[in-house]
């Protein structure tokens, strides 16, 4: 994979001052660290706090002391172990489908689609222009008991008269993937129009007929996209709550609409800052193992 | 409470914003400054009013209310709220009208936090149900309103006069209440939903829809189990309720549990029969050309109520006091009930709403009589340890 890392001049020298040389890279992070200790460092150490408070019997609804109660996150866990693993299965169910739908369709935007491919990436973004909630609202509408899919799908013999697909986990997962298609098409397609073509002949030349081009050379120069993509799926695939709860029913509840229904309906504030805190650190080790194993820790 | 607070480590007591008064947040924030050394003398309990919150209403003439979608007479031609108009000329006083509550929990995780600094939330009327109500009232996060600036007060309808949250009507006032009940399509249950066997046919399976609200869907549960949800019912009562949730989840008949956008199923077919609230069934029955209907559970449905209260951060009290006044006068009251066909709390608005529509003045559903009102119950008013174990009992259930 080292020709992956194309030699990038690095030969500019310091030209400037001494005064702005120590000073320049300071301003430039001066914006992203701000914004990164107001908004997550400080809810962070919060959060942290607020993980382990106990409410005392007969307080006020939403008051908490701290107790250091570290057992709130073996509780949080065991009460919610079903929703916990039902989100990463969706989310690798959702991450696998996007894949197996972006990846030809980033290839054919690459490779095929000639003059149309200002057009094609255009109509890939084109969702972003309606909210997100708007658009998994409309799926409850398209995938309804009276809405074209189901109603046609009953024409079929072998098709129950009971059949539906709301509240149904089909329903969720396909949302999932409906939702993030994009942020797997873009970096899919962002590192196969990377591919230098020559490299693609110099396969044939070689003697590899199509498919072993294909696996051998496409993929291979493809797979920091790969990586990318299918990060930026799980990840918030496996947080997301606004699928479940549209399209879903009691059965297909995920993590985020525990944390969601414990930090607003029931106002146990520690049980939902302990079950985020788990979230987060079991993504972190997912995302870790996976970029170990696919060697890319230098690519992303 | 007070006590435990203030033994913690300053800096987590810094953090702790949920409860805080102005005040103590202060003295917790000064004693972060001051690396611990001080000795913190807290001010525990609900002490917000009057901690700086001075009445600007003379001179700032503006009043901002947060309500619920769909909940106020709107003109859908000249696109206004005709009675607010009426207000904003006959006093001069500017309206800011938002839809922003959608659900009392979010509503109350949105403004705590402010409302514990004592910062503004940006509204000088919020319109929370009498239990959420009740917290605002209990937490001192409502003011106590002047009697003298609403003389319409004294219309209230007789039954709402006299609340276990707020004896006297001192906080709070009500914007509008309405039943909880059973809600069906026509063309698929002709026969109609009255009792929970006809909600639970077997025909229905997979096809109801009841609310995520704990108080209205156990609430009918409880009634239908033979239990008073106004009643002192014991925890073992209410988690019998529960299982029988969890049980027609479990078998398939549930297929979601939801808050406002059961009418969107019902409409989409998803859903055939629901437990729902009154004013949307009607509404949507009149969207509808008849398609739905509603009902009062034989066993009992539950009665429930939103109200106008003064948040404690407003700095334009009085300005929703006169806004108050205004919609408890009778002939304003009817021009809602017409719009909105909740139950009108003016009881005194029959008439002026005779005049706009006899139909309407003439339904139980809007001035309720005596017998309908003998089929409802109000939720009784929990504790705050029952609140949390209930609420989490309920969230378990419905998968949450």
């Amino acid at each position: 994979m080292a020709f992956l890392h194309t030699a990038t001049g690095t030969s500019s020298g310091p030209k400037s001052g001494i005064k702005s040389k120590s000073w320049t890279p300071y301003l430039l992070l001066a914006p992203g660290l701000i914004w990164l200790i107001t908004f997550f460092i400080f809810p962070i150490i919060s959060l942290a706090s607020t993980s382990t408070m106990v409410r005392p019997e007969g307080a006020q609804i939403g008051t908490y002391v701290q107790e250091l109660r570290f057992a709130n996150y073996i509780d949080a866990f065991q009460a919610n172990q079903e929703q916990y693993i039902r989100s990463f299965i969706y989310a690798a169910l959702a991450t696998i489908l996007a894949l197996a739908i972006a990846y030809p369709l980033a290839y054919m935007i690459a490779f095929k689609s000639g003059k149309y491919r200002n057009i094609l990436l255009v109509l890939v973004v084109a969702p972003f222009f309606t909210s997100f909630l708007l658009r998994t609202v409309a799926w409850t509408q398209i995938l309804g008991d009276e809405g074209p899919i189901v109603s046609t799908l009953k024409l079929l013999p072998f098709v129950d008269e009971s059949m539906r697909l709301t509240s149904t986990p089909f329903a969720v997962v396909s949302g999932l993937t409906y939702n993030f298609l994009p942020f797997m098409t873009l970096p899919l397609y962002a590192s196969l129009e990377r591919i230098d073509p020559r490299t693609l002949e110099a396969s044939g030349d070689l003697y590899a007929n199509a498919f072993t081009t294909f696996r051998k050379v496409t993929v291979p120069l493809s797979l920091p996209g790969v990586v990318a993509g299918t990060l930026l799926t799980f990840i918030p695939a496996a947080g997301d709550y606004i699928n479940a709860a549209i399209l879903g029913n009691p059965n297909t509840r995920m993590i985020g609409n525990v944390i969601e229904s414990r930090f607003f309906a029931v106002v146990d504030y520690p049980t939902a800052a302990a079950l985020s805190f788990t979230l987060m650190a079991t993504i972190l080790i997912l995302v870790t193992l996976y970029i170990r194993r696919t060697n890319t820790d230098e690519l992303v | 409470m007070k006590r435990d607070i203030e033994s913690l480590a300053p800096e987590t007591r810094a953090l702790i914003r949920a409860q805080l008064t102005r005040r103590s947040l202060l003295v917790g924030a000064g004693a972060v400054v001051g690396a611990g050394t001080l000795a913190a003398c807290g001010t525990g309990g609900s002490e917000t009013e009057g901690a700086g919150i001075v009445d600007v209403s003379d001179t700032e003439k503006i009043v901002r209310w947060a309500n619920w979608p769909l909940y106020l007479d709107f003109d859908e031609d000249a696109k206004v709220y005709p009675t607010l108009q009426q207000f904003e000329s006959a006093t001069g006083i500017t309206v800011t009208y938002t839809e922003d509550i959608d659900d009392n929990n979010s509503f109350y995780g949105k403004v705590q936090g402010q409302l514990a600094i004592g910062s503004d939330i940006g509204y000088d009327i919020v319109t929370p149900t009498d239990w959420m109500a009740a917290r605002f009232i209990e937490q001192g996060y409502a003011q106590e309103l002047d009697a003298a600036n609403i003389p319409n007060k004294g219309n209230i309808r007789e039954v709402l006069a006299n609340v276990g949250f707020d004896p006297g009507r001192n906080y709070s006032l009500t914007w509008q209440s309405g039943f909880a009940g059973f809600g069906w399509n026509v063309q698929k249950i002709p026969k109609g939903v009255r009792t929970m066997e006809d909600l639970f046919a077997p025909a229905n399976k997979g096809r109801v829809v009841v609310l995520s609200e704990l108080r209205d869907t156990i609430g009918v549960i409880l009634q239908y189990q033979g239990v008073d949800p106004s009643g002192p019912f014991t925890e073992d009562q209410y988690m019998n309720a529960i299982d029988f949730l969890k049980g027609k989840i479990a078998d398939g008949f549930i297929r979601k549990v939801r808050g406002n956008s059961y009418s969107e199923d019902l409409v989409n077919g998803d859903a055939v029969a629901v437990i729902g609230w009154s004013g949307d069934l009607f509404i949507l029955k009149s969207e509808n050309d008849g398609k739905f209907d509603f009902a009062i559970p034989e066993s009992g449905g539950t009665l429930w109520s939103d109200n106008m209260l003064v948040p404690s951060t407003s700095t334009h009290k009085k300005n929703a006091e006169l806004l108050m006044n205004h919609y408890y006068d009778p002939a304003v009251a009817a021009e809602v009930a017409a719009y909105v066909n909740y139950i009108c709390p003016v009881e005194a608005a029959q008439p002026e709403l005779e005049k706009i529509d006899p139909e309407l003045a003439a339904s139980p559903f809007i001035f309720p009589d005596a017998e309908t009102l003998s089929k409802v119950k109000v939720f009784r008013a929990l504790t705050a340890d029952e609140q949390t174990n209930f609420q989490a009992a309920f969230d378990e259930a419905i998968g949450n």
